[in-house]
């Protein structure tokens, strides 16, 4: 059990250190590529499975543990459920205007698919886990 | 329209990996290929010759552009197909927990 | 345009691989060469945010696939009603390929598309909407209930893939075994 466990802490000290400097970095690629949506290609799809890779590159390098540790599910499904509400009241215009409606629909979108796409990678390594 | 040809031929790799394979991880990548070639069939349809891609230089007025509405209809296409494949791979590692094999001809227990 | 049949030959070539490899590895990376492919179609037929999209998508499904694959390898055996299902199996590609053939002539040709509901789009999206990105202004404005659809379908699918891993009964059935 120890050695395994001893495996499963991650990767060698230099893809750890790499790591810490380049995770912010691939984090506002993915908001850039989300919120440039309304003059450059891109889409709010697409930035959201980069947050959500950013996120996958975590629990690469440093093992499982650490990202079941950082990971709170109930503050997780609390912030997509308030992005796909928000992006409901937008979509249904009649109702309420939205105040900078080409910023705020990508990023509802951003938030929905990264966190979403996060926690199914992470229920998808724990069903491993306890085989 | 030997393009749309070369698409349909894509289109039976995958038919054929879905009908005569029986391990559902080759299933999932049948499908999957089925996927590819529906959306390039779409984004086939909508090429114009010597087109431009849909998006508009800030000082610049461009004509002849290829077709943006397929585009958009694929996008979402790319989407779901991601979400399915998710679903699709959670239920295949939940049956091979339970019976231990992938194998869908000796999925056939009908036990707890 | 010669670009897209080379493309479009090299992706038949590696689909043709996937399916007969034995190694599910193998197999697997062999899809990441098709979903590779397929992007660099689209950047030739002009859809640079569809390219965005599947690149992105391809790394994150080859994750996963690899994930599901490791240490699992099944060896593939024909076995079983060998003659039954081949037939079956031409049969229905016989009438797949027939219907398909006839209705290929009622499309357009290749290069001259019919534009009828594209034309308002592209007319009206920059002037009336304000966005330079014609695909952006057709899923956020004019079609945003297609979007509203797509978050609805990701959002099932990740309360479904919970419900499918979860391990709270299995705990249960194991203490009342005990």
């Amino acid at each position: 059990m120890s050695v395994s466990k001893r495996h499963e802490e991650g990767m060698t000290f230099i893809v750890k250190t790499v790591t810490k400097i380049t995770l912010g970095f691939i984090l506002l690629y993915g908001i850039f590529i989300s919120v440039g949506e309304h003059n450059s290609p891109g889409s709010g799809f697409a930035g959201g499975v980069i947050v959500a890779l950013s996120f996958v590159h975590i629990m690469l390098a440093f093992g499982r543990e650490a990202a079941r540790n950082k990971l709170r599910l109930f503050s997780t499904f609390l912030l997509i459920s308030t992005a796909a509400a928000v992006f409901l009241l937008a979509t249904v215009k009649s109702f309420i205007k939205i105040p900078y409606f080409l910023l705020t629909m990508p990023l509802c979108e951003t938030v929905v698919v990264g966190g979403g796409l996060f926690v199914v990678f992470i229920t998808l390594v724990l069903i491993y886990k306890e085989k | 329209m030997s393009v749309y040809l070369l698409c349909l031929i894509l289109f039976s790799v995958g038919l054929y990996c879905v009908l005569r394979m029986r391990n559902i991880i080759k299933i999932i990548i049948g499908i999957a290929i089925m996927e590819y070639a529906a959306n390039l069939f779409f984004i086939l349809l909508g090429y114009r010759t010597h087109g431009r891609s849909p998006i508009y230089a800030p000082d610049q007025v461009v004509k002849n552009m290829v077709d943006p509405l397929p585009q958009a209809l694929v996008a979402i296409t790319i989407a779901i197909g991601l979400a399915t494949m998710l679903l699709l791979v959670a239920i295949a590692i939940r049956i091979y927990e339970k019976y231990g094999t992938f194998d869908i001809t000796k999925i056939n227990r009908l036990k707890g | 345009m010669i670009e897209i049949y080379l493309i479009l030959l090299f992706m038949i070539a590696a689909a043709v691989i996937a399916v007969s490899l034995k190694d599910m590895l193998s197999s697997v990376v062999a899809i990441g060469a098709v979903g590779i492919g397929l992007c660099m179609a689209f950047i030739i037929l002009k859809a640079p945010e569809l390219a965005i999209m599947q690149l992105v998508v391809e790394i994150l499904s080859l994750i996963i696939l690899v994930r599901a694959t490791i240490r699992k390898d099944l060896p593939f055996s024909a076995s079983g009603r060998w003659l039954f299902n081949t037939v079956v199996t031409l049969l229905f590609f016989a009438v797949f390929l027939t219907t398909a053939y006839l209705s290929l002539k009622c499309l357009p040709n290749f290069g001259s598309p019919e534009m009828k509901i594209a034309g308002v789009y592209l007319t009206e999206g920059l002037v009336k909407k304000g966005i330079h990105n014609v695909v952006a202004a057709i899923t956020l404005d004019f079609r945003s209930y297609d979007t509203l659809g797509e978050i609805a379908a990701v959002f099932t699918a990740v309360v479904g893939i919970l419900a499918v891993g979860r391990r709270i009964g299995k705990k249960r059935e194991d203490h009342v075994g005990e």
